[in-house]
């Protein structure tokens, strides 16, 4: 197992793209044209090297693949790599989205082009990295690292109040980091290993779970984000340029429910069943609190920030329900949110480079002027809705289902959703497209150009597609699912037995 | 040829939407219209196999999705009451087509509306095909969306914009029992498709399900869940209130969508789910109850508008309740057959009403019409049937299916029905009355039209010209000013807007005798051929042949009743209507309104939550979850940190170095743990 395999070069060739750009000499125009197009080959071949490990992957095996493991910090702590049905689409995910980011962000960066791409380059590095990893301790580096490209990105190239911002964001998980950190070395302490695929074996003791559930669930809940830790995220969107919106809608948000899945339910059953009640009421408040303030907001991206909030309830709501139509709804879920979201913001964006403002009473009767863009903002409006025929309903439907077998309560208040989703999203839709265009700051504007429908139009077919045939996606889940329900009926089990034992 | 049928029109909206623009509005028109027409075609000939040959089967298309036990395909299920709806909505859709082509011929945006009638046309057929509850709630959105869009088709509209957000927000709140019965019904039978569900009922009859809190029989909630639905898509009592905004559309769109098609999925629903309705007899007594009172409230609520539009509009939501009645006390039989009639002549008042506005300009208040007998003829033939078949003239389609479903509910013997007999005949009492008032005030009388029409300008269907001239634009009259010394004369439709009315009322007439045998009578049995499930025990049809001698004859008496009292009111004594309304202020404001509910629902729903949303966010966000954690930590670590470094790289360099001590923590454990 000395080669290194597919998977480490995932990893390398953004970096390998980061230095050729920071070769580039100078900020000559010529230099920034350079470092645009070499971050777009960059990641282009990178999806398409994504693609053939895709291609080489067994999804209806739930075993870990494409493994490769290298002496790294000890023989314990190694740098193992790995992917299974779970993690791979969110390979995928993230190396699909990159070009769009790099396309999105061609003409709205003016300044400090090249260190912006390099930044971004070791962005998707750490992105990979993180789905990737099969040791706790690179999990645990890469999900910490990831932070401070983003960091940059927002600190450097964001908005007014992006200083704010990138405190805001830097506080919260900042707390959650060390917790985490904290629980690895506990694991670590009692299993003998960071292995992950070696822990996933392992069974801690119930009450150690209890607690090392907890220190987890500080980080992901943070990254996800959920109520109430949440509020860092809209102010992180709106001060974000494009691209980084889309990134930390796209793929940061999903690291949470990765870790969820990754983590905390396969290793932690007993505290998982324990403590599923508070994820319901967490997941059930974000989902009606968030889509409420969204429904208020005047700032779009906030709006969208908020409804990302929402429809991450979902995403906990259904991990937690702990059944196949739950988890591998939820786990849909996070896909479809990736591209929709993404989506989304891209759509901000268009508006955005032409009017430098992302006030919705700026806009209206933007589909007199925009007829294109109107489009493909309804179709992702609608997605977002989680009308059928778009992805965004199946994994809204699905994890319907899951909590509806766990609790009904849940389930009830969780398809109140349905109509908040529906006011907010349409509400904003209305203010900005429909309506009289008599703003004079409007009557310019135009319609989508072909940079502009060659990141669009790909996303709106993915959308469709996967909404009237997810099973690509879902069957990828598949395996995994069952193989963490197999480990479920277990700890269920015990549970009952205890129950039966107490009376 | 199912697939033709289904995809067909999928092909027309991709074919106008996507190429509209390029190949130009005259072809979009001309692709989709002749795709309705064939498709319109070939159902009527499926209808024929299966009602009265042998052709019901089941289409497999492709799997939507299997997760655990969940499995979910696209896929058509073809029976008669399938057959009959592609039957129903493919001819109007057809005829709508056929009719907007005259209607909407100086409309820009011809292209996208041809588009969006093909949208809706195939989100419908997927909601009548399917075979599972997952693909209806498919094609149950995507009518949504299609009525979302073509309601907002003006979307320089305020109100347009207003009506369409009502329109898709009212009736996801009937989604939401929707999802949740369709996911009960997957809990109790780990499918949702019909053919897995539909024989496993019985067996599920005394399951009891706890559902938020109480305990519940298990069948009844999901029928209650799944009825919430049906309200909502079928404008029901509590959830009618976006139905009579919806007239903010087209005409065109108000007769497909708000009369024949969309509105009576609800109706199907309950028919195609009839197996477990049968099982679930206190959920159907909530249905024939509000469908009951449907009838009635919107009846009165029809008495008094004098939008030409809305008045139809009230009059849909109320035979819609006369509908659900029928299905309520278990004759599942007239409620559809009552759906299948109402089609035709409703599509026909809705195009024919298009009419009168084409030629009064975009007219819409009756109270500036009048007289207009004399200068639109055959519209006024047209709409004179409509009415006579709405209000059930003996022999006319409404006088088979209307007076079928009151017997019915006579013939039920429960308090319920009791409740709906009563209701539905003085609600058909008052459909009569407001319908010969619209009909007097319009084409009858004196014309009150040449003096008062700029006046109203701001009601008029999509009457915000601008420069690009929407609906008919001013360009249109331009023709007809020769003849009326500046004031528009009204002038009779084009003959493509006259052929579609004249079919519709050739089935507005016939359709009930002639298919009255198949629907309700000898010939149901084989014609339904178990596609409506009754109980054994469910004898209504049996007893609707042995009531009283007089209970027939009370909605015809109630219909001349109607006739005669409109006649006094509007023709021999019209002064007689603003007396009753000047000594009656309280009631005629009560139903000018409709009953307050839109005040009521702004009050208790939209404002509150409006209100709530800017409550979490100012307080719950920025106060107090931003104030006590990062805000306030922030301002601390602040206090320490200014002057020490440089704000800007401060904070990257405070999480470098967080990081840092991290891995240096880590690191240090692990040589710690080395050493021992």
């Amino acid at each position: 197992m000395l080669g290194f395999g597919i998977l480490s070069g995932l990893l390398v060739l953004p970096l390998v793209g980061a230095a050729f750009i920071l070769t580039l000499r100078g900020d000559s125009e010529a230099a920034r044209t350079n470092a645009r197009w070499i971050a777009l080959v960059t990641t282009i071949v990178t999806f398409l090297l994504s693609l053939v490990a895709w291609s080489r992957f067994d999804a209806s095996s739930s075993a870990f693949q494409l493994v490769e493991s290298h002496a790294w910090l000890t023989d314990t702590i190694r740098f193992k790599l790995g992917v299974d049905g779970f993690s791979m689409p969110f390979i995928l995910l993230t190396t699909f989205l990159m070009p769009f980011c790099i396309v999105a962000s061609w003409r709205s960066i003016e300044h400090r082009v090249k260190e912006y791409f390099v930044a971004f380059l070791v962005l998707e590095m750490t992105m990979i990295g993180v789905f990737a990893a099969l040791d706790l301790v690179l999990f645990y580096l890469f999900f910490e690292a990831g932070l401070i490209p983003m960091f940059l990105i927002i600190g450097i190239w964001g908005g007014k109040r992006r200083i704010y911002a990138s405190f805001k964001f830097f506080l919260y998980t900042l707390l959650g980091s060390v917790l985490m950190l904290l629980a690895i070395m506990a694991m670590y302490w009692n299993a003998g290993t960071t292995d992950i695929p070696t822990l996933l074996k392992f069974k801690f003791a119930a009450n150690l779970q209890i607690w090392l559930w907890l220190a987890f669930f500080a980080s992901f809940a943070v990254k996800m984000p959920m109520w109430p830790v949440h509020t860092w995220l809209p102010d992180a969107h709106v001060e974000a340029p494009t691209a980084g919106s889309v990134i930390l809608a796209a793929i940061l948000l999903k690291m949470g429910g990765y870790g969820f899945i990754r983590v905390s339910l396969p290793m932690f059953p007993d505290a998982s069943i324990y403590f599923a009640p508070l994820v319901y009421s967490l997941s059930v408040v974000a989902i009606i609190y968030t889509s409420l303030v969204a429904m208020v907001q005047e700032d779009m991206k906030k709006l969208i920030a908020y409804s990302s909030v929402a429809h991450m309830g979902f995403v906990t709501m259904g991990l937690f329900s702990m059944n196949p139509q739950g988890i591998q709804g939820a786990m849909f879920q996070m896909v479809s949110h990736g591209l929709v979201s993404g989506a989304l913001f891209l759509c901000v964006g268009v508006v955005y480079d032409r009017l430098h403002t992302r006030e919705i009473s700026a806009y209206g009767g933007l589909v007199e002027r925009m007829p294109l863009y109107a489009v493909a903002f309804m179709i992702f409006t609608m997605a977002n809705v989680g009308l059928p025929g778009t992805s965004g309903f199946i994994g809204e439907f699905l994890t319907l289902i899951g909590a509806f077998r766990a609790n009904s309560w849940v389930a009830f208040f969780a398809a109140s959703g349905v109509i908040l989703s529906a006011a907010y999203a349409l509400w904003l839709y209305r203010r900005v497209v429909y309506g009289p265009l008599t703003k004079p700051s409007l009557q310019t504007m135009t319609d989508l150009n072909g940079r502009e429908l060659l990141t669009l139009v790909p996303l709106v077919l993915l959308v469709i597609y996967y909404g009237v045939q997810p099973g690509p996606i879902l069957d990828t889940f598949a395996a995994p699912t069952n193989a963490l329900m197999q480990g479920y009926q277990a700890a269920l089990e015990t549970v009952k037995t205890a129950a039966v034992a107490a009376h | 040829m199912y697939h033709a049928i289904v995809f067909l029109p999928l092909v027309g909206f991709l074919i106008a939407g996507i190429f509209g623009r390029i190949i130009g509005p005259r072809p979009s028109e001309i692709v989709t219209t002749a795709l309705l027409i064939v498709v319109a075609v070939l159902s009527w000939v499926s209808f024929i196999q299966v009602g009265f040959g042998d052709g019901a089967t089941r289409i497999q298309v492709a799997q939507w999705m299997s997760v655990g036990d969940l499995q979910v395909d696209w896929a058509f299920r073809i029976d008669t009451l399938t057959a009959m709806m592609l039957v129903v909505v493919n001819t109007v859709s057809a005829l709508v087509h056929l009719y907007s082509i005259g209607y909407m011929h100086e409309d820009p945006h011809r292209s996208r509306f041809f588009a969006y009638l093909s949208l809706f046309t195939f989100a419908m057929l997927m909601l009548v095909t399917s075979d599972n509850l997952a693909q209806m709630f498919f094609g149950w959105e995507g009518v949504g969306l299609a009525s979302y869009l073509l309601i907002g088709f003006w979307y320089h509209k305020d109100s347009a914009n207003s009506a369409a957000m009502k329109a898709f927000i009212v009736n996801r709140v009937g989604d939401f029992g929707f999802v949740l019965g369709i996911c009960l019904v997957f809990v109790l039978f780990n499918s949702i498709a019909f053919d897995q569900i539909f024989p496993r009922v019985a067996d599920l009859a005394n399951n009891r399900f706890h559902f938020i809190g109480f305990d519940w029989n298990a069948l009844t909630l999901a029928c209650l869940l799944l009825f919430m639905g049906a309200m909502g898509k079928s404008a029901q009592f509590l959830l009618h209130t976006w139905l009579p905004d919806a007239m903010e559309g087209p005409t065109p769109v108000s007769a497909l969508i708000h009369a024949a098609t969309m509105v009576t999925a609800g109706v199907f629903m309950v028919a195609r789910l009839s197996p477990l309705f049968e099982y679930a007899p206190a959920a159907l007594t909530v249905v024939t109850v509000i469908g009951a009172i449907t009838a009635f409230f919107a009846a009165t609520v029809g008495l008094v508008q004098n939008d030409i539009k809305r008045v139809i509009a009230y009059s849909t939501c109320s035979q819609l309740g006369y509908m659900f009645v029928g299905l309520g006390v278990g004759a599942y039989g007239a409620g559809v057959f009552h759906l299948f009639t109402h089609a035709f002549f409703k599509a026909l008042l809705f195009l024919g009403a298009g009419s009168v506005i084409h030629a009064m300009h975009h007219e819409q208040d009756i109270r500036s019409m009048g007289g207009l007998r004399r200068y639109i003829p055959f519209t006024t033939a047209m709409m004179a049937i409509g009415t006579l078949a709405l209000t059930g003239f003996p022999f006319t389609a409404g006088y088979y299916s209307k007076d079928a479903i009151i017997e019915a509910a006579f013939a039920s013997h429960s308090a319920a029905g009791n409740f709906a007999f009563l209701a539905t005949v003085i609600a058909a009492l008052m459909t009569s009355f407001y319908s010969w008032r619209l009909f007097f005030m319009t084409f009858e009388g004196q014309a009150r039209w040449a003096d008062t029409h700029h006046h109203h300008a701001s009601t008029h269907e999509g009457a915000e010209h601008d420069e690009s001239g929407h609906d008919i634009g001013p360009a249109a009259h331009a023709n007809h000013d020769d003849h009326g010394h500046g004031v528009h004369r009204p002038h009779e439709s084009p003959l493509v807007m006259l052929v579609p009315l004249a079919l519709l009322a050739f089935g507005a007439l016939v359709a009930g005798a002639v298919f009255h045998d198949a629907f309700l009578g000898h010939g149901a049995e084989e014609f339904w051929k178990g596609a409506l499930f009754t109980r054994p025990e469910n004898h209504i049809l049996e007893e609707m042949h042995h009531i009283p001698g007089w209970v027939p004859y009370v909605p015809t008496v109630m219909m001349a009743l109607g006739f005669v009292l409109a006649y006094y009111m509007y023709i021999v004594d019209n002064k007689q209507p603003a007396r009753l309304a000047a000594d009656h202020p309280i009631l005629y404001r009560f139903l000018l309104n409709k009953w307050y509910f839109d005040e009521i629902y702004d009050a208790i729903f939209v404002r509150p939550a409006i209100r709530l949303g800017r409550f979490l966010w100012r307080t719950g966000d920025q106060k107090i979850i931003d104030g006590l954690g990062p805000d306030g930590v922030s301002a601390r670590v602040l206090d320490v940190t200014r002057g020490v470094v440089r704000i800007q790289t401060g904070y990257v360099y405070h999480y470098a170095f967080a990081m840092l001590i991290g891995v240096a923590a880590l690191v240090s454990f692990y040589l710690f743990r080395g050493t021992h």
